[in-house]
């Protein structure tokens, strides 16, 4: 991870608020639709991020490890 | 007739003590008593040891003639240590159990979270201690048989209660056959199955997760410190999490999932037992060595509870009231609070101190308790047992990212059972200074312990009744205080005095005096200057704090406690 990465991270507590809301979403978009409302949010979240190569490094990482 | 079983349980690390059955004198009489407490697991005991210790006599019924079966609950916190110190069992517990601070969770092999709960040298005892429960109730047992307030009935079973109009009765059968137990209030302490919950017909509220845990202890020589291991996604157990805690006399507890859609009958065949042990063992580097089963059982994470622990002249206390996950060590660390809580509330309606109306703190105060645990529990219920597909998938991504990524690894972490606040107690002084203290114990919360010596601790002095902890440089509480005291003494209030003192040995107007020339305590206590007070409840609890007291706000708040 890069400095410039550490800068802004979740707290705790917003961390554990996001798990609990994506996977209440997850289970309401239900398991046909659910990589659909994965790769939405990615797209939401990249235009939020706004920073292409930003989030060419969280596809990177999140490749890892699969 | 009730015939309980006079062999000793089996282990292999616990000598089982058989007690002699207690016997009516005559087949059907009634007997009368004030308390009445139906099971004598811990949370039954510590209520009766704790009513005992406030002037109130109690019979505690069970059906067993021993304690109970296998090591269960084996992880009590501080906090229970706090309690359990109060009612004289601590130290054996210290003397024997095995204290630790660090949790270690695992994954694809990789020591992925380090949990470490601090300890501050303020606190006389360590976060956690193991011990299992045979010897914790044995404990227990012993110190009931040293107070004469308090009779165990072994080999007591309790078939019906019946409430009839200011009254409770039992019916109870014996080896020698039954008899009629009549009550002013009777203790429902008879445990997460409990017999008198279903009679009654009460419903419990919450949740109850998917998927069952095996338990299984056994001895094997591990060369590993006394830390929390959790396995998750284990390769001989995928998309399940195992547990391992060291318990005294080279005992395991093994705890793991059971493969989704297989039975607990099927997990308990010693073929399943053996294959599964040997696998976890086999992964942590301990291949072929040789280890023995003691005990196994299979339990359900569940989160529930019910509304309301008053029913008429019945009341719920422990497991009997609620059912916790085991996950954040909740069970008996919970009924361990309940029954400090519920002891001293009964205690003062028994002895005409408080309106019966005070046992509706006890629940208000306890049901909040429980609900904040569920809910807390329910975190990390959701991590260990994912209720859903959603809740599985964010898991697994969370296993997955932490590999390599640290910011998802403090979500290893659940939760431990730590005391509730009763912030919105009935009790809290309306009338004090609570608001403008920076620091110290809120009104509600729990007290906070200091060190003032080698082996001596502000919580060594404290409990029994009320306390009113004073803060002073060495002059005499002002006498109008100490009337208000007095005052509240001749109404029968158990209210005890302790000064704490930076000079003088003795306070005038204190019972006792704490000399403490550094102010730490005071510093614990968020105190500037000296009048300042506060006042714990039997439960220890603050209740009000004053950053300078004076007699017309002490007599206001010692007069209104129990005006609900």
């Amino acid at each position: 991870m890069t400095a410039a990465e550490t800068v802004r991270t979740l707290a705790i507590a917003d961390l554990e608020r996001v798990y609990d809301s994506l996977a209440e979403a997850l289970d309401t978009a239900g398991p046909e639709k659910g990589t659909l409302f994965l790769v939405k949010l990615a797209l939401l979240s990249a235009n939020a991020l706004a920073d292409a190569a930003l989030f060419q490094q969280q596809i990177e990482v999140a490749l890892l490890d699969l | 007739m009730h015939n309980p079983s006079a062999e000793p349980r089996p282990s292999i690390y616990y000598r089982y003590h058989v007690h002699q059955p207690w016997l009516p004198r005559h087949v059907g009489e009634v007997q009368r008593h004030p308390v009445v407490i139906v099971g004598s697991g811990p949370s039954g005991l510590v209520t009766a040891l704790e009513l005992a210790r406030l002037g109130v006599r109690s019979v505690v019924l069970t059906a067993d003639l021993q304690v109970s079966q296998g090591s269960r609950a084996i992880v009590f916190t501080r906090r229970s240590l706090e309690i359990l110190q109060q009612v004289g069992v601590a130290r054996r517990i210290m003397e024997f159990g095995l204290p630790w601070r660090f949790g270690n969770s695992y994954y694809r092999g990789q020591h992925v979270f380090r949990m470490e709960a601090p300890h501050d040298p303020d606190d006389r005892f360590p976060p956690m201690v193991n011990i299992q429960q045979q010897y914790l109730e044995e404990y227990l047992g012993d110190a009931c048989r040293a107070q004469p307030l308090i009779e165990l009935r072994w080999g007591n079973r309790c078939t019906s209660v019946r409430q009839q109009g200011d009254r409770v009765l039992a019916e109870v059968d014996t080896p020698a056959g039954s008899y009629v137990i009549e009550s002013e209030w009777l203790v429902a302490a008879d445990g997460g199955r409990s017999p008198i919950r279903s009679a009654l017909g009460l419903p419990l509220e919450g949740n109850a997760y998917e998927g069952y845990f095996v338990i299984a202890d056994i001895k094997v020589d591990l060369p590993l410190p006394t830390e929390r291991l959790a396995y998750f996604d284990p390769e001989w157990n995928p998309r399940n999490t195992v547990l391992m805690h060291r318990q005294p006399q080279g005992m395991w507890r093994v705890d793991y999932q059971l493969p989704e859609g297989e039975t607990p009958e099927q997990a308990l065949t010693p073929e399943s037992l053996q294959a599964r042990i040997d696998a976890q063992l086999a992964m942590i580097g301990y291949a072929g060595i040789s280890w023995e089963m003691d005990w196994s059982s299979v339990y359900s994470a569940r989160a529930l509870t019910l509304p309301d622990y008053v029913h008429g002249r019945i009341l719920f206390v422990g497991d009997a009231a609620h059912l916790l996950p085991i996950f954040g060590v909740r069970g008996a660390n919970t009924a361990f609070q309940d029954a400090q809580s519920l002891a001293w509330h009964l205690a003062f309606v028994v002895r005409r101190l408080a309106p019966d109306t005070l046992l509706a703190n006890y629940s208000r105060e306890r049901v909040g308790a429980a609900r904040e645990i569920i809910d807390e529990a329910g975190k990390s219920t959701r991590f260990m047992t994912p209720p859903t597909t959603g809740f599985r998938l964010l898991r697994d991504a969370v296993l997955s990212l932490s590999l390599s990524q640290s910011f998802v690894r403090p979500l290893y972490h659940w939760r431990t059972s730590r005391p509730h606040e009763y912030v919105d107690s009935a009790l809290n002084s309306r009338t004090d200074d609570n608001k403008s203290f920076t620091s110290g114990p809120c009104d509600g919360a729990p007290p906070r312990n200091v060190r003032l010596g080698p082996q001596d601790y502000l919580l060594d002095h404290l409990g029994g009744g009320f306390d009113l902890l004073y803060f002073s440089d060495g002059e005499a509480i002002p006498e109008s205080q100490v009337a208000a005291v007095q005052a509240a003494r001749a109404r029968g209030l158990p209210l005890k005095v302790t000064a704490v003192s930076a000079g003088s040995t003795t306070v005038p107007g204190a019972d006792q005096t704490l000399v403490e020339a550094s102010g730490h305590l005071r510093e614990c206590y968020g105190v500037a200057n000296a009048g300042a007070a506060y006042l714990l409840r039997p439960d220890q609890h603050i209740c009000a704090r004053w950053a300078r007291l004076d007699s017309t706000r002490l007599r206001a708040t010692l007069d209104n406690l129990f005006i609900l």
